[in-house]
Parts: C-alpha cells; sequence; structure tokens
C-alpha cells in the first residue's frame, strides 16, 4: 500500500494531537486538580429519603470553612435554592451532594464550572471553593418535564463576617 | 442494456425500494424542519404565539426523533441499497424481502410518530403522549407505543442488514478471489458497527422500558437504562456519518472532476471507525455521578483516537478535491478551488458540508475533553455542536447527493434547478447564523433543551457572553432556523418536483458510473478485507470498556436503584 508523503506527515501531526490531548486532561486532573464527578457519592432509594440526610435538606457546616449542602432536586424546585438560597460564607469550601427523588435533573451554576447530573438513586457528591462573595443562578440544565423552564434557584455567598451560619 | 444505462432501468425494483426509503426520509425532513423553526423562533422569545412552552418538549421530541432517527435511518437504507446493488451489480437477493424491512421501519415510525404527536393533539387521550425527548431518559416515562414503535424501527434496520449481508454471501459464492466492492464494503463495516451500537438500546427498550411502560416490571435503575442508552447514543453519531463518508469518498471526487487518492486508506479509516465507535459511550456521562473516574478516562481515550479516522478522511477528501479541480485545469496553491463545480448543487452541497464538519470536529474536541466539558454540559454548546455534525455533515450531504441520486432512480431529470442551486447555500448561511450563536450562548452557560431560556424570575441571572450580548446570539439563532427551514422548502419543492414530473422528457444527465480509484484495493493488504477479525476485535474493545461498569451496575441488583414511571407533568 503506497501512501504518500503528506499523507503519513498528516498521519503524525494527527496523531500527536490527539496525544497532546489525553495529556492535557491527564494533567489537568492530576497536575491542575480539576475535580470530577465519580462514584463516591454512593446511591440511595429515590422513593424514601426517610432516614437520610436528604429528609431534611439544607446546608451544614463540617468544618471551620468546610460545609456540606444537601439539595434535593425534584419536578420543578430545588431545596433550597428556589424558594430560599442556598448561602455560604466567602472563602469556604463546599461539598454539594444532589440527588432527585423523581426524574433527570441538572444542577449548574451559570458560567462556572460547576455542573452535574442529577440522577434518582445516585448521589452526585461535588466539592468546590466559594473565594469571593456573589450571587449564582442554579439552572436546571436537563429535561425534567413540561415545567423545566421554571426549575432554578440562587446560591448566595456572602461576606465570610456578615454569615450567620447555616 | 449496458452499465451506463440509468440505475432504474438496470434495477427497476431495487430502485422502488430506494424511492420509498428516500421518499419516507424527505417527508420526514420537512416536518422535523418545521418543527425546529417554530422552536428556534419560540425558545429565543422572537415569536411564541404558536405554542404552548408546556408543549415546546412534544415539539422538540417530534424534532429530534423525525430528523435525528427517521430521516436518517430511511435515507441511508436507500441510499446503502443503491450502493449494494450498484456495486455488486446484481439483484437484491428476494424483493419481498427487501419490502418487508421497509414495512417493519415504516410501521415503528408511524406508531412512534402517533404517540409524539399524540401530545400536541388536543383531543387525543390523555396518555397518548411521549414528551420524553430523542434521549427518552427514564423514570420519565413516554406512552408505550413510542418504545414500541423505536424498537420496531430497530429491528427494521437489522432486516436491512441482513438484505445486504446477503447480498453479499451471495457475491461472495462466485467471486471467491475479489475484494470486495468499496461502496459495498462500506456498507457492510457501517452495519456491523450498528449492530454492536444498537444492542444497547435494543436491550434498553425491549428488556426494560416496554414491560415498564406496561405495567409489568415496577422500577427500572434510571442511570442503567442511561447508560445503555448512551452505549448506543455515540455510535449513532457515526452511523450518521459514515454513509456522508461513504459520499465524500466514493462520489465526491467524480464530482470534482477526478479520483478517489486511495481505496485502502478508505477502507482503514471505516475499520478505525467500527473498532473505536461504541466504546466511548461515556463521554457522554461525564458528569453522572454512579460512574468512577477510570471508566471515564478509557472513554476520553478511545474517543480521542476517534478523531484519527475523521482527520485522515479530510486529508483525502480535500486532496481528492484538488485532484479533481486540477484535472479540470485548477492552477496554483489554492487557486484550484476556483476550478471546481460550485454551480452544480449536488457538489456545491457536499463540499460545503465537509466544510462545516471541521468546524464541528472542533466544538467535538472541546466536549471530548473531561474537563472541559463541564463548562459546556447540557448548554446551548452542545445542539451548536451537533446541527454542525448529524445537521450539516450529514443532513447537507445527504439533501445534496440527492440532486444526483433522485434522477438515477427515478429515471427522471432534476427539475427547478435554480431552487437547487441556491439550496445548499442557504444551508449554508442559515447554519453559521445559528451554531455560531448556539456556540457563543452556551459558553455563557444558556442550557440546550428548554422552552424560555430566560430563567430569571427567581435567581435574576444575566447570561454574560464573551463577545456580542445574550439578546444578539438569540436573534442570529431564531434567523438562521426560519433560513434552515426556507432551504428545506426548497429541497422539497425540487425533489417532489422531480418525483411528480413526467418521465419522458428525455434521457437523465447524470451517470452512475464512479472512476477507478489513483490506488485501488488491490494495493492494500488483504486483511483490511476481514469483516470477521475487525468485528471480534471490536466485541473484545467493547467489553473492556462496557463490562467492569455495566457489571457495577447491576450487581447491587438489575432494578436497583429503581423508579417507577414518571409523568413529564405535575
Amino acid at each position: 500500500m503506497e501512501i504518500h508523503r503528506y499523507e503519513k506527515i498528516w498521519f503524525v501531526i494527527a496523531l500527536l494531537m490527539i496525544v497532546g490531548f489525553i495529556a492535557t486532561i491527564a494533567y489537568g486532573a492530576v497536575g491542575a486538580g480539576v475535580e470530577m464527578i465519580a462514584d463516591d457519592g454512593g446511591t440511595m432509594d429515590p422513593n424514601d429519603v426517610s432516614g437520610t440526610e436528604f429528609e431534611d435538606p439544607g446546608v451544614r457546616q463540617v468544618g471551620e470553612d468546610h460545609y456540606e449542602v444537601y439539595v434535593l432536586s425534584q419536578q420543578f424546585l430545588f431545596r433550597p435554592g428556589t424558594t430560599e438560597p442556598i448561602r455560604v460564607p466567602a472563602g469556604s469550601t463546599v461539598t454539594f451532594y444532589i440527588t432527585s427523588t423523581d426524574v433527570m435533573h441538572g444542577f449548574a451554576l451559570a458560567g462556572t464550572n460547576l455542573n452535574v447530573m442529577v440522577i434518582p438513586g445516585q448521589v452526585a457528591k461535588v466539592t468546590v471553593e466559594f473565594e469571593d462573595p456573589g450571587e449564582y443562578g442554579i439552572v436546571c440544565n436537563e429535561y425534567c418535564g413540561n415545567g423545566h423552564h421554571s426549575m432554578e434557584g440562587k446560591v448566595v455567598v456572602v461576606p465570610e463576617s456578615q454569615y450567620e451560619g447555616p | 442494456m449496458s452499465a451506463e444505462s440509468p440505475f432504474v432501468e438496470r434495477f427497476p425494483s431495487e430502485a422502488r425500494i430506494v424511492r420509498l426509503n428516500l421518499g419516507v426520509a424527505f417527508i420526514a425532513l420537512f416536518i422535523g424542519g418545521l418543527f425546529g423553526a417554530i422552536q428556534s423562533l419560540h425558545r429565543t422569545g422572537v415569536y411564541r404565539g404558536l405554542i404552548q412552552s408546556s408543549d415546546y418538549y412534544s415539539m422538540l421530541t417530534a424534532h429530534g426523533v423525525l430528523l435525528a432517527l427517521v430521516f436518517t435511518t430511511f435515507f441511508i437504507a436507500g441510499l446503502f441499497h443503491w450502493g449494494i446493488t450498484r456495486s455488486f451489480d446484481r439483484n437484491a437477493p428476494s424483493q419481498w424481502f427487501s419490502m418487508t424491512w421497509f414495512g417493519v421501519m415504516l410501521l415503528g415510525t408511524v406508531l412512534a410518530t402517533i404517540a409524539i404527536l399524540g401530545g400536541l393533539i388536543p383531543f387525543a387521550p390523555d396518555d397518548l403522549n411521549a414528551a420524553v425527548l430523542y434521549t427518552f431518559y427514564a423514570p420519565m416515562k413516554a406512552h408505550p407505543l413510542f418504545y414500541i414503535g423505536a424498537a420496531l424501527l430497530i429491528v427494521g434496520s437489522w432486516l436491512a442488514g441482513a438484505d445486504w449481508f446477503w447480498s453479499y454471501f451471495r457475491w461472495r459464492k462466485t467471486n471467491s478471489d475479489e475484494r470486495i466492492p468499496l461502496q459495498a464494503f462500506m456498507v457492510l463495516v457501517t452495519w456491523l458497527m450498528w449492530y454492536l451500537a444498537t444492542l444497547g438500546v435494543a436491550t434498553e427498550v425491549v428488556v426494560f422500558l416496554i414491560p415498564w411502560s406496561l405495567g409489568i416490571i415496577p422500577a427500572v435503575d434510571p442511570l442503567l437504562t442511561r447508560t445503555l442508552f448512551w452505549f448506543f447514543g455515540h455510535p449513532v453519531v457515526y452511523f450518521w456519518l459514515l454513509p456522508a463518508y461513504f459520499v465524500w469518498y466514493t462520489i465526491l471526487p467524480k464530482l470534482s472532476g477526478g479520483r478517489l487518492v486511495s481505496d485502502p486508506l478508505a477502507r482503514v479509516s471505516f475499520v478505525l471507525f467500527l473498532l473505536l465507535s461504541t466504546p466511548v459511550g461515556f463521554h457522554h456521562q461525564y458528569l453522572d455521578p454512579g460512574i468512577a473516574e477510570g471508566f471515564k478516562f478509557i472513554a476520553m481515550s478511545n474517543t480521542m483516537f476517534l478523531l484519527l479516522p475523521s482527520l485522515l478522511t479530510a486529508f483525502t477528501v480535500v486532496a481528492s478535491m484538488e485532484h479533481g479541480a486540477r484535472q479540470r485545469g485548477g492552477k496554483g496553491l489554492l487557486g484550484w478551488l476556483r476550478a471546481l463545480p460550485w454551480d452544480e448543487p449536488a457538489f456545491a452541497g457536499v463540499a460545503l458540508a465537509g466544510l462545516m464538519f471541521a468546524a464541528g470536529g472542533f466544538s467535538g474536541m472541546v466536549n471530548a475533553g473531561m474537563n472541559l466539558n463541564y463548562l459546556v454540559h447540557n448548554t446551548q454548546w452542545v445542539p451548536g455542536h451537533f446541527h454542525l455534525t448529524v445537521g450539516t455533515a450529514a443532513a447537507l450531504t445527504f439533501m445534496a447527493i440527492s440532486y444526483w441520486l433522485v434522477p438515477q432512480v427515478t429515471g427522471k431529470r432534476l427539475q427547478l434547478k435554480g431552487l437547487a442551486i441556491v439550496q445548499p447555500y442557504l444551508w449554508f448561511l442559515g447554519m453559521t447564523l445559528m451554531s455560531n450563536a448556539m456556540h457563543r450562548s452556551g459558553l455563557a452557560g444558556v442550557p440546550r433543551r428548554t422552552a424560555e431560556p430566560e430563567w430569571n424570575a427567581v435567581s435574576g441571572i444575566a447570561y454574560e457572553t464573551i463577545v456580542g450580548s445574550f439578546q444578539e446570539t438569540q436573534l442570529q439563532i431564531a434567523v438562521g432556523g426560519v433560513l434552515l427551514f426556507v432551504s428545506v422548502v426548497l429541497f422539497s419543492m425540487v425533489m417532489f418536483g422531480t418525483f411528480l414530473v413526467r418521465a419522458d422528457l428525455g434521457p437523465i444527465r447524470v451517470s452512475g458510473s464512479l472512476p477507478r480509484p489513483l490506488s485501488t484495493a488491490e494495493d492494500g493488504p488483504l486483511v483490511l478485507d476481514n469483516l470477521r477479525l475487525w468485528f471480534t476485535i471490536a466485541v473484545v474493545l467493547v467489553a473492556i470498556a462496557y463490562g467492569p461498569p455495566f457489571f457495577d451496575m447491576i450487581s447491587d441488583g438489575v432494578f436497583w436503584p429503581g423508579t417507577p414511571p414518571t409523568t413529564s407533568g405535575l
């Protein structure tokens, strides 16, 4: 099989590009420490939240600057998030635990890379850092029914000095 | 009758099967395109008087299913039935069998369409709806007809493949030492990939969703059914693209005035697609809980290597076009581009589709990046991407090659050629507007799949675009969506004009003969034609990529954690 010299060069460039892409992602995970969603949130019975943290979802302080937030996603609201915003102090590390008791949802802070799928039976666990005060809109970005476009919420990062606890 | 006689004269019964398939495809394209235009006006807020926001999702389901599954599958079946018959140069084994698979596919399509459109018709029974979108994630439930229809469409496509393998085995008996003709090779490899890929969705629908929607089993595991969907959901992309590549490799060089540069390299790239298309589905699930990071990383690496056959295709296609242009007297480093037949709609459409595919390929590389994906997952970036790939690389190629193929299977000259000349350029313009704006608004966090992306009742979010503004992107999407539909209307007028015109207006102006490649199949190693070997390796790669995660998901119970059916509304 005769392969033209230009095509051989193109083949080598393509391979180098592919290996380069994989290397940047390996570096992102190991070197830069970009956290990705995995299976460490565990599973639960989506039909019965009693006896779990999701029975009374909300913000908990678990360390000096470390908070945990349990969020229940349901057609068509986030608890907490929609009727009352999720409040955390600036300069904190926040671990979200998010699940659903009906259909699939999405949980994304618009304009950031906090973006997870919410799947009934699975608990999504993701840790992020909020450095500065500000407000973020929560968007349900997975179709969840005929009121999907109304499902939204808010995260408020308050200055550390004004934070009154969860 | 000579080999130069039109296809319809040499193979009238096969031509009829091709026409039936193309006819269904074009009807689906028209309805799906109309719905797309209505959606683009609605979700951008330009005009919301046509539908209610709560009905948007039934219409979106119809748009996705009719275009991504019905238009593509029927067009591909027609194209491949032509390709197999032409390249083996013999009749299909059984007309009755060909009509059977067409009938099964059509029945499935009609059932699923009834279920979807039921959600838009006020007097339809309440439970007759399927507002579950093209991905139909459990536990949101559609009417059982939707799942049964989807299953029949896939079973019909399996039978179509059986028809073509049957042709192959019959041809092999009398041609034991010959290389498989290139077009037939591409059809068979594409369908081997399809058999492997559709195992996922067939299992999802037949084992889980049909009995679940009928109340026979109470609950299904949403993560498991979603994973089975994406087992199929990425290779289906190659099911759309490989027929476009079939056109780019085997017909475009002729339309350019030249020859394919290398037959063996075309085979190499198809074999790579067979091997790598399926063990990559987890790249649609990077953000899913319940799947270990390592499994996602393996899928990501496979995905990146899947770029290779597409990059090789880009080289060969451009080289073949340049060869053609120079045969036509083209000169210079880039000046040869002017020598190409840009006023021939078949050539222009296919070439523009290839150009747009380059842009779609680059945004796909971003999607494949496991960490970059967090910025774009489920944003409007994603439909921006796939309207360039399936929505242009495949769809525009299919429309454009119809200008060349339909005269051959009808025996009629192409009608309204003036409209045909404009149509691909209009598509290109509409898609440029719509797709660039979708990509940019996606980067600003605007979600996909929503009737109203404003999302400001509670949160007061203002989407921040990097260049331009949110309103400007929405306007471009609406204008682009409408132009795309106008392009579909032009295409439909040309096609139905050609189908309906009298046959005795003189001989057709195109011929189906294809020139020999510069480097022919005989220059390539024989192992390339060893379909059994490549299929076996593909199965092993799938077992490696999917075995452990499937074991993880079902080791705690096949139906656990399980959820009962939920409706799309409250």
